[in-house]
């Protein structure tokens, strides 16, 4: 299970629409423990797919060490990357299903005309066949009463 | 020669979950080669089923990268790290 509060869930609705028609990209940094894994907040990232941003996004291995550097400043752990997919259903594609790592969370936005839709999240099967939904629990920001 | 090799996180639980292992190899490749034969499960992840290094995969020796060096031929010192750094890729099909 993926713990996300409505603002951080929000921040990804919100970059995805900024960055549309192309793909956003980003780390989500947070904590892996035995109740879930809870995202605490976002580490946005440049889309260096130049070439094709529409319908590709890449973060690369400077970007990771960046992400990584962050999350350990934060006392965080790294526990997966959001992504948008503009015009398309929030479901992976088989490109990210072939370009996925095991362990992380995957969530995906769906952008249709620039307008935010569906969140979800997804987990690479160990063996690497195919992806599984992540159930995603809506937490209160803190702070926040509810 | 003793090398240590670095394990992301992503990659641990196909470990023994350590965040580091060490072996003794004159080459990157050589150290790799010993790292899936240990941990076999972690061979699917690093290399495509025609044996070639996942495009998505960067192997560092120390801070370079082995595309720059001599690539998994590179040769490896005593007290060298080499380091498994992903890289994260996606998108739509159009």
């Amino acid at each position: 299970m993926l713990i996300i509060n409505s603002e951080i869930a929000q921040n990804i609705r919100d970059y995805g629409a900024r960055d549309y028609p192309n793909e956003t990209c980003g780390a989500m940094l947070g904590v892996d423990g035995a109740d879930g894994r809870e995202v605490r907040t976002l580490f946005p990232l440049v889309n260096r797919r130049d070439d094709s941003p529409r319908n590709r996004f890449s973060i690369t291995a400077d970007d990771f060490r960046a992400a990584e550097r962050a999350a350990k400043e934060r006392g965080l752990d790294l526990v997966g990357w959001y992504h948008s997919h503009p015009d398309h259903p929030a479901k992976p594609s088989e490109y990210d299903r072939e370009h996925a790592w095991p362990w992380y969370s995957y969530v995906i936005v769906s952008v249709a005309s620039g307008q935010p839709r569906d969140m979800t999240s997804w987990q690479l099967s160990d063996d690497r066949s195919a992806f599984q939904p992540e159930e995603i629990a809506w937490a209160v920001p803190p702070g926040n009463v509810r | 020669m003793a090398i240590k090799l670095e394990i992301p996180t992503a990659l641990r639980q196909f470990a023994g979950k350590q965040a580091s292992v060490e072996f003794n190899a004159a080459t990157v490749g050589e150290a790799l080669k010993q790292l899936t034969g240990t941990y076999a499960d972690l061979r699917k992840h690093l290399y495509t089923d025609d044996g070639r290094i996942r495009s998505f995969v960067n192997i560092y020796l120390n801070d370079e990268d082995i595309r720059y060096l001599q690539k998994e031929n590179t040769p490896t010192k005593d007290g060298d790290t080499i380091s498994i750094v992903p890289s994260i890729a996606g998108g739509v099909r159009i």
